[in-house]
């Protein structure tokens, strides 16, 4: 009969340890669905594996009330907008660092990771001003670009390592094959680190998702962060925990999707292909 | 691979930093600024400002804080990492379930940070958490409010629920793109599995590996929001990390002068950590070239 | 080292496949010698490397065996094959030195250590990898990195075949011709049977003892450099040997005189008469410029100079024809006439070369 190539050593791995791993990993997300389907009398007051009392009341409060679900619209529109920007402008900026050296390579790179590890805390002030002052304050943009601070240098990171490992002598012998450079760049090149791509588009979009300092100093009202918006829940008379459990059984959702859209670029794998 | 020397390639770079510079520079500025002023809009520079640097360095407190932060962070990295790599290793790669994998893993990752307090907050409660409440039915003495090792056990489990899958989606795509080449050469070699991952999966996971490592550093460094969640830096100041006092500082106090300065030695230290980090690094290489 | 046959083998990727089409590799048998050099040569996608995967077992083919020495080994792993794959990039464990990468194969079957030193330091000196044998493999460059693969593979005496799939595309242009000198005298030293797959006629023609010309999955042709040469077995091989390839026209046949245009030729050899495609082929070596009216009328595009000779790019009727012109000779404005050389003239029925009846 016939097989296919198999990648990897093990063709038959123990499925145990990847169940055990992922049951850690879903006992308290299934908490938290449990929660968001109880009210909140009964989260406090009983401990029940499944809700007595199944309700929907907290998924229709999202629903129904806009500034619900426009903090996750929102959300979704600036860190699209973000993940695009860190994107494009990383790209380029990687393939030189991997392919080039040039006067204060090394030391731009550092400079670069710097400001990945620059506590929020610290620009949240400074931006709200810069933003401010050029009119860019309650705008999608405004979070977009404040979050590139700490996007982009992670995404020039993570690509810089997977273009390192695609050999130079791929580019040469595409010139030789007579195409251009962005011809190369598209068709050629990004293909081979489309793992790194995968990874680095769903960190972006991760990191700028769970960001709440900066995306609550920078909005107030027309770009309103969901994170902000579930702050919501905390108030003087107390936690809504149902609605939080709710919410934030919603905010898993487009993370996944962005995960399912780039799961074969992460699971793509290195196929050098006759060039 | 032998790189070219090419000053041309500034162009290439030339849009990020640009964008970076515009983001860190100038805000950056304006905290060097604040650290040197008495908030309350006394322009005496310099006298004052080293006055704050001084107090810091000496408190006990902040030492008492970076110790803790320190014993954190070195728990919960040698407990992710290798964990992170043992599960991107027995990964499926192909079909159905690798997808499935994939999304299921990352979703702890999607989780916002004061919803992953709230959920290990009542999940370690013994009575209405599914943790604290099993714990309880098996005898186990356990509350992470009043009891100090409970505390840390609940945040580092936490923290390794929550952050290990960032080490092994890094560590799945790392090892996704060695070409299957060298696991065919392996297998004519007669390679032994552990000859595999020491020779081939290792090495090649070295440049993720560094990735997920000092983001982990750095993360954990900073981490605020789920501690605070769920024990509030308690019981007593048992799980008051570094950015935890730093917060209470600057609100108790209402002073933002000795939090700038906080911020900025914090900052500091994580610059030390991977610069070395990064120089030995590049060392490496340089040598083995 | 083996002999390697391949017994009515093919392969398709689909699973039930239906015409010639779904294969990608169509039916072949074939016996390899022992010992000999064979460049598998074909344009991308003509089934060359579905081929040597078949014959280094990382694939198994769908229909068909192969065996090694008589026994089958058509489920048999790559390991348990005993042969030694060099790979289209360097494959080397980067970790470990030189040495160290030579001596891994050994080492994993438990040779003792004075036997692993003894092979080692033979196989580094054939390589030429004496003087970076104490080297991390990292740091090296491509064309040594390939010679570590290679030796990895030669460093086990008893390796029944040793296979290339393009190895020289990341070489750099001016070290492929060191490399190939290398291999065919490595190849001469140690005599293992030697498969290399290749889509450069120049690489196949001057390493191989034997040329498998492929297309689309078919086995066109296995011959010598020289039989491919005066007489490709199918119009592919024509056009796909030589720099240029053969010319070919399309001919009506009478016997043993070919009507070209409205030219009559004269050939060696009488044919069968048939309704079915015909063509002459004739190689640009043999084709002459002449300004002889009586000859057959052409049309001058171009003239190269390539050094040694030129070549003259024509027309005949629309058709192109190629002619190589010694470098002495000149190429004057009335010379708008060709001759055959008819003693190498090959006919072609539905693209297939026929042998007629040799006239005395």
């Amino acid at each position: 009969m016939s097989t296919t190539t198999k990648k990897g050593f093990f063709s038959s791995k123990s499925p145990t340890i990847m169940l055990i791993y992922i049951i850690f990993l879903m006992l308290p997300i299934y908490w938290l669905i449990n929660m968001s389907l109880k009210t909140n009398e009964e989260i406090l007051g009983t401990f029940s594996l499944f809700p007595n009392n199944l309700t929907f009341d907290n998924y229709i409060i999202i629903f129904t009330d806009p500034s619900w679900y426009w903090g996750y619209i929102n959300s979704i529109t600036y860190v699209l907008m973000n993940t695009v920007i860190s994107l494009a402008v990383a790209l380029p900026a990687a393939y030189a660092f991997s392919r080039y050296t040039f006067l204060g390579d090394k030391h731009l790179f550092f400079w670069l990771l710097t400001n990945r590890m620059a506590p929020p805390a610290v620009f949240a002030l400074p931006f709200f001003q810069l933003y401010s002052s050029v009119g860019l304050f309650d705008t999608h943009i405004a979070v977009a670009l404040a979050h590139t601070l700490f996007n982009v240098p992670l995404t020039v990171w993570i690509l810089e390592g997977f273009m390192r490992g695609v050999p130079k002598e791929i580019d040469e012998t595409a010139y030789i094959d007579g195409f251009s450079f962005f011809g190369f760049f598209t068709k050629i090149f990004t293909p081979l680190i489309a793992s790194g791509i995968g990874v680095a588009a769903f960190f972006c979009f991760l990191f700028s998702w769970v960001e709440l300092l900066l995306s609550r100093t920078l909005t107030s009202v027309n770009a309103k962060s969901i994170a902000v918006t579930m702050t919501k829940t905390v108030s003087a008379s107390g936690v809504d925990w149902g609605v939080l459990a709710a919410a934030g059984v919603l905010t898993l959702i487009p993370g996944a999707l962005v995960i399912y859209f780039v799961r074969n670029h992460i699971a793509k794998g290195l196929s050098l292909g006759r060039v | 691979m032998r790189k070219t020397v090419n000053q041309k390639a500034w162009f290439l770079v030339l849009p990020v930093i640009l964008l970076v510079a515009f983001s860190a520079v100038i805000p950056l500025m304006t905290v060097v600024n604040y650290s040197v002023q008495d908030t309350f809009g006394n322009n005496v520079f310099f006298e004052v400002g080293l006055e704050w640097f001084e107090e810091i360095l000496h408190s006990e407190r902040i030492h008492a804080a970076l110790g803790r932060q320190a014993l954190f962070t070195t728990i919960i990295l040698l407990i992710e990492i290798p964990l992170g790599i043992f599960i991107a290793l027995n990964m499926p790669k192909k079909g159905f379930w690798a997808s499935a994998s994939l999304i299921l893993v990352a979703l702890p990752l999607l989780v916002p940070w004061n919803v992953v307090g709230t959920i290990w907050q009542i999940f370690g409660r013994s009575d209405i958490g599914l943790l604290g409440h099993t714990l309880a039915n098996l005898g186990i003495e356990y509350n992470y409010s009043q009891d100090v090792l409970s505390a840390w056990i609940t945040i580092i489990v936490m923290d390794v629920w929550h952050w290990t899958s960032l080490v092994v989606l890094l560590c799945y795509a790392g090892l996704q793109s060695i070409p299957s080449a060298y696991y065919q050469a392996a297998k004519i070699d007669q390679a032994s599995r552990w000859n595999v991952f020491r020779y081939i999966e290792l090495p090649k996971m070295m440049g993720v590996l560094l990735i997920a490592f000092l983001l982990r550093f750095m993360d954990s460094f900073m981490i605020y929001t789920e501690p605070m969640v769920v024990t509030g830096g308690g019981p007593g100041n048992a799980t008051t990390f570094l950015s935890i006092d730093l917060v209470k500082m600057a609100i108790g106090q209402f002073d933002l002068g000795p939090a700038a300065a906080f911020s900025l030695i914090y900052f500091l230290v994580i610059l030390l950590v991977s610069w070395a980090f990064f120089t030995i690094i590049t060392n490496i290489d340089k040598q083995e070239n | 080292m083996a002999k390697i046959t391949l017994s009515n083998l093919a392969h398709s990727y689909i699973e039930n496949p239906t015409k010639p089409e779904d294969y990608a590799l169509r039916k072949i048998d074939h016996e390899w010698t022992d010992g000999e050099a064979y460049a598998l040569l074909g344009p991308s996608g003509c089934g060359k490397s579905t081929l040597l995967n078949i014959i280094s077992g990382i694939l198994t083919p769908s229909e068909g065996k192969i065996l090694f020495d008589e026994k089958d080994v058509t489920t048999e792993t790559t390991a348990n094959r005993n042969i030694a794959q060099v790979f289209q990039f360097p494959v080397v464990y980067d970790t470990m030195t030189v040495k160290e990468n030579l001596e891994f194969p050994l080492k994993n079957r438990g040779a003792s250590k004075e036997y692993i030193e003894k092979r080692v330091a033979s196989i580094a000196k054939s390589i030429q990898v004496e003087d970076i044998l104490n080297k991390k493999a990292r740091g090296l460059t491509a064309d040594a990195k390939q010679k570590i693969s290679l030796g990895r593979g030669m460093v086990r005496e008893d390796v029944n075949a040793i296979l290339f799939d393009e190895p020289l595309t990341v070489i750099d242009p001016h070290m492929k011709w060191e490399l190939r000198t290398q291999l065919k005298t490595l190849h001469k030293e140690l005599g293992h049977t030697m498969i290399f797959v290749t889509h450069d006629q120049t690489e196949a023609l001057t390493f191989a003892d034997k040329v498998v010309v492929m297309n689309v999955g078919c086995v066109l042709q296995i011959g010598t450099p020289e039989e491919l040469f005066k007489k490709p077995a199918h119009t592919f091989v024509g056009y796909f040997i030589g720099s240029p390839g053969m010319n070919f026209f399309d001919v009506e046949l009478e016997g043993n005189i070919a009507k070209l245009d409205d030219k009559q030729i004269e050939l060696n050899y009488s044919y069968e008469k048939t309704s079915k495609k015909i063509e002459l082929g004739i190689r640009p070596e043999f084709v002459t410029l002449t300004n002889n009216s009586n000859d057959i009328k052409i049309e001058i595009d171009r003239v190269e100079d390539v050094a040694h000779h030129k070549i003259v790019r024509a027309l005949l009727n629309g058709k192109k024809v190629n002619i190589i012109v010694p470098e002495d000779e000149k190429v004057t404005e009335d010379m708008t006439y060709i001759s055959l050389d008819k003693d190498k003239i090959n006919i072609y029925v539905d693209s297939w070369l026929v042998e007629g009846e040799k006239i005395s």
